[in-house]
């Protein structure tokens, strides 16, 4: 048998083992036969074992763990602003922002008083479980509030993963087609709430907002829609409503635990 | 372009393989694909081939095996067949449908040397 590798070769050429050049494995040799090995691995696992890591975390601090996804330009930022200005009032916030470059949002974000860290991912094009346990490093919430993720803007690639979240929160602008959901399945999917906002401007737009609603539950009959203006704050009172009633089931929940 | 990250995580798996089972090339990449998962397998096949080079498992074959998705559905209180997300129930016309199947992306085996 053949000792490197203890497979059942009779032949051993050399003798000795060779460390082939640029790899870590071994070589020895002889020629091995082809060989089928039963492998069973999810292509995700590594990122969702950091997922999962990340919401052991947030239980651990009874922290409320938001993804907010979205195409570029549907107002994810400024709603983020605003919801995490009053937020800030009853409980702690925390943001990480996502971006492939500057720190144009999380500048926003700081500057009403909230803290923040930015990612940015260069060539990349969503975050990372990873990517958002180093974010977790340097922002160290303390606990019992509420942590917003904004993802990159895009509304493909985010949706595969997972970054320890409750939820992922969707958003679509009435500026935007309403038929996103269809377009866009997999997040629309993957999503628990999809929040509709820009709809101060329906009375300048074709936007037709039943039609999304029933396109997006097309795609997943169990999403919660709510209709909002981040500009002019009207439907912003059951957002905030939704998020306070998170962080306080998170909050109970790491009571209990405790 | 998440397929780039899900090549990378591929090459993970199998370069962790690699230490593990001792062996020296990959031959064959079988990798299960439900049609429902995210993925776009031209992309994916294009990825994989710019991240295994100058690895194990350069110049492999990744043969992609294609699972059908499938969906519990509410109304006709059956699992159907569901070809996209977003389309009606194949049998009701219903929307009230809810995955179960199609979703993976998954290695299932390597053939080496």
């Amino acid at each position: 048998m053949c000792t490197t590798c203890g497979c059942e070769s009779a032949e051993m050429a050399g003798g000795g083992v060779a460390a082939a050049a640029g790899n870590h494995h071994p070589v020895h040799p002889h020629e091995h036969a082809s060989r089928t090995l039963a492998v069973e691995q999810d292509l995700l696992a590594r990122n969702d074992a950091y997922a999962a890591q990340n919401r052991r975390s947030f239980a651990e601090r009874g922290i409320f763990a938001l993804n907010l996804v979205s195409s570029p330009g549907s107002g994810k930022t400024t709603l983020l602003v605003k919801t995490a200005a009053v937020l800030k009032q009853r409980f702690p916030v925390w943001v990480v922002e996502g971006d492939q470059q500057t720190s144009h949002d999380v500048d926003r974000i700081r500057a009403v008083g909230v803290p923040g860290v930015q990612i940015n991912t260069g060539k990349g094009c969503h975050l990372d479980a990873h990517m958002v346990g180093h974010a977790l490093e340097s922002l160290r919430p303390t606990g019992e509030g509420v942590l917003f993720v904004e993802n990159v803007g895009n509304l493909v690639c985010p949706a595969a993963f997972d970054l320890g979240e409750a939820h992922k929160v969707v958003i679509v602008s009435t500026t935007e087609g309403e038929d996103k959901p269809l377009k866009y399945p997999d997040m629309f999917a993957a999503s628990d709430l999809m929040l509709v906002n820009k709809v101060d401007l329906l009375p300048y737009l074709d936007f037709n907002v039943e039609r999304c609603i029933e396109y997006s539950r097309r795609v997943n009959p169990a999403i919660g829609v709510m209709l909002v203006s981040a500009t002019t704050g009207e439907g912003i009172a059951p957002w905030l409503d939704w998020v306070a009633a998170g962080i306080e089931r998170a909050s109970n929940a790491k009571r209990g635990a405790a | 372009m998440h397929e780039m990250s899900l090549s990378s995580g591929m090459l993970d798996i199998i370069e962790q393989q690699a230490r593990e089972q001792c062996f020296a090339r990959v031959r064959v990449v079988r990798l299960e694909l439900g049609v429902l998962s995210c993925v776009e397998p031209e992309a994916l096949a294009f990825c994989f081939d710019s991240v295994t080079r100058g690895s194990v498992a350069e110049g492999a074959t990744l043969d992609i095996v294609s699972v059908p998705g499938s969906a519990w559905c509410w109304d006709c209180e059956a699992v159907v067949s569901l070809l996209r997300r977003g389309e009606a129930c194949a049998r009701c016309g219903g929307y009230g449908l809810q995955v179960r199947g199609g979703e993976q992306i998954r290695i299932k085996e390597l053939e080496v040397d």
